[in-house]
């Protein structure tokens, strides 16, 4: 059981919310990766405060909890944002992302003993690995609780993925979802110019997981009812796998779509440009 | 110079396999991974024996190592299983990432290390692996010398809480550890008291050393042999009070001298104690086919290039 459950008005509230953190927080140290962080925004509400059996008194082993892992660690503002609004720590703790002594480091770690964290990531390619060896546990420990994953589109070019994917198929993991943020930029440009990827879903489908397709993410009328399929889908021997279409830098109109906000801070002026467009629902922190 | 009698000689990689049954029948929290090497690691009777707690992984270490991380979540103790050069040089930022900076209680457990891997060539021999993985922070770095050891050490670690590398090999060796001596984690074992010279050993190299102390012996110089099996953390206070009594050192390994046991002793000393040190080591090179004691012979890690050593390191005594 998810301790909100929100309704989307909800949802949507915390999302514009999310927001407004994420691009105060990279504004504020002029540095990290708002465009991603921007694009994963309804996924990462939606797992926290609807789809997630998930406790806020963390801790490590999250025994009889859905456990999310970000393998894509340079969209942290988008988590770190998400884990304060839910609970695990004082949303005043935003204002340190990227400081010194913060425990809210450029990439999530575990290093500085920040709640909701349970693995360093920011060299690419390594979640899927690490979600899978700790879905597998969950079975070992009869815990039927799932596990999540979310990796980059340009991620997929990490060799490590595909060799995580082969291995869920081959052991049959099947409470693992994987989503996949399929954005089609990535920090070279756009993902077809830089290193297409390909049929994704043809991909996936013939490394043996079931394929979910996400036409819009950033809509939580599409999202949510493709998270409850891929749930529905896990227990039948099969690994689940959401090819989810984002937009870049949703929400703030001057950064969307574009790979050009991947990991670029607004300005002074573009802050009071984005804020407008994006509601103070929760009290900025 | 003390007698050291062995029944048998055996290799430290059943050290290791012995180790890791042992742990299933007494640590339900072990489980274990391997990317197509069981027969190599010697972990056919543990996955006999808990077949559900072994995990193939096929030829994918980057993958296993990222698993491993993911199975400390949820409390399992892994244990991964491949040569030493694919533990490490392969995936080094995996272990640096997943493992040492997120601080999962990952055990890397590489066999075939160093030269004595023999005839495969220098594709599998790695000599910079101790450098590697010693210069993780919070990663502990073990080299046991013979079979006993190795199982002892095997089941140490599963007590320690962090991450650890452990190195063993494949060749053959004098089995000499007494079977019921329990492995200390950071602690040099004192194999033979002498008053010329330090030597101080790693892993093979320990019996080398124990062949050259009997040499030394004839030749009228008494040499004091310590085993460091740790090299990281280093028993600092052990080395320092040998060397106070010595006045100089030889260290022995088999591993490039660049980043091996010799430069973390140099790096103790240097700061404490200034002392003469020569070591016996792989000469920034790689290695090559050939049996493993043509190899250690060519390579200049045996029993005489130890006795050259300490009478290089003897004659620059002040």
């Amino acid at each position: 059981m998810n301790p909100f459950n929100y309704e989307t008005e909800q949802l949507l509230d915390v999302a514009h919310q999310v927001r407004r953190d994420i691009v105060r927080m990279v504004h504020a140290v002029n540095s990290g990766h708002p465009g991603g962080s921007l694009g994963c925004t309804e996924l990462l509400v939606a797992l926290y405060f609807k789809q997630m059996t998930h406790n806020p008194e963390f801790n490590m082993n999250g025994e009889g909890e859905d456990l999310f892992f970000l393998s894509n660690g340079h969209i942290s503002p988008v988590w770190y944002s998400v884990l304060a609004r839910a609970g695990y720590f004082d949303p005043k703790e935003l204002s340190t992302f990227r400081k010194l002594d913060s425990r809210l480091q450029g990439h999530p770690t575990t290093h500085e003993g920040l709640p909701g964290i349970r693995i360093a990531s920011g060299s690419l390619g390594q979640g899927p690995s690490v979600a899978i060896g700790a879905a597998q546990v969950k079975k070992l420990n009869n815990d039927d609780k799932l596990v999540y994953v979310l990796t980059g589109d340009g991620e997929l070019e990490e060799g490590q993925v595909w060799e995580a994917a082969m291995y869920a198929a081959h052991h049959k993991v099947d409470n693992i979802i994987w989503a996949v943020d399929y954005n089609g930029q990535q920090i070279d440009g756009p993902v077809d110019a830089v290193m297409s990827l390909g049929n994704l879903r043809l991909k996936f489908e013939s490394f043996g997981w079931k394929v979910l397709h996400c036409e819009n993410g950033n809509d939580f009328a599409q999202l949510l009812p493709t998270l409850e399929e891929a749930k529905s889908l896990t227990g039948q021997g099969l690994p689940v796998v959401i090819l989810m279409n984002t937009q870049m830098g949703f929400g703030v109109d001057f950064m969307m779509g574009s790979h050009k906000w991947h990991g670029v801070a607004p300005n002074d002026a573009q802050l009071e440009q984005a804020l407008v467009q994006l509601k103070e629902t929760l009290n900025d922190y | 110079m003390k007698d050291f009698p062995y029944s048998e000689s055996k290799d430290t990689r059943s050290g290791f396999g012995a180790g890791l049954l042992e742990l299933g029948r007494t640590n339900p929290n072990v489980v274990a991974l391997c990317a197509d090497l069981v027969g190599s690691l010697k972990m056919g009777d543990f996955i006999k024996e808990f077949p559900e707690r072994f995990f193939q992984v096929g030829i994918a270490e980057a993958n296993m190592i990222g698993l491993a991380a993911g199975m400390t979540i949820g409390g399992k103790i892994p244990f991964t299983g491949t040569f030493a050069n694919f533990s490490t040089g392969r995936v080094y930022d995996q272990i640096r990432q997943s493992v040492a900076y997120s601080g999962k209680n990952v055990k890397i457990c590489a066999s075939h290390a160093g030269l004595t891997l023999g005839e495969d060539g220098a594709t599998h021999q790695i000599l910079e692996d101790i450098g590697m993985m010693k210069m993780l922070p919070h990663m502990t770095v073990i080299n046991p010398c013979d079979f006993n050891q190795t199982k002892a050490a095997t089941i140490a670690i599963a007590e320690y809480e962090g991450p650890v590398y452990l190195r063993f090999g494949r060749p053959v060796v004098p089995n000499f550890t007494p079977a019921d001596q329990k492995f200390e984690i950071g602690k040099a074992l004192m194999l033979n008291e002498g008053k010329d010279v330090t030597i101080l050993a790693t892993g093979h190299l320990v019996w080398k050393a124990i062949l050259a102390g009997k040499i030394l012996a004839e030749q009228g110089i008494d040499a004091e042999i310590i085993n460091i099996h740790t090299i990281k953390p280093l028993d600092s206070e052990a080395i320092l009070a040998s060397v106070r009594k010595t006045g100089c050192v030889v260290t022995a390994e088999e591993h490039n001298y660049l980043g091996g046991l010799g430069e973390s002793v140099a790096r103790v000393l240097a700061q404490e104690l200034p002392t003469p040190q020569e070591f016996v080591a792989v000469n920034d090179t790689f290695g090559e086919s050939g049996t493993p004691d043509q190899l250690m012979e060519k390579y200049g890690l045996n029993e005489t290039s130890i006795v050259d050593a300490v009478k290089r390191a003897i004659s620059r005594k002040k």
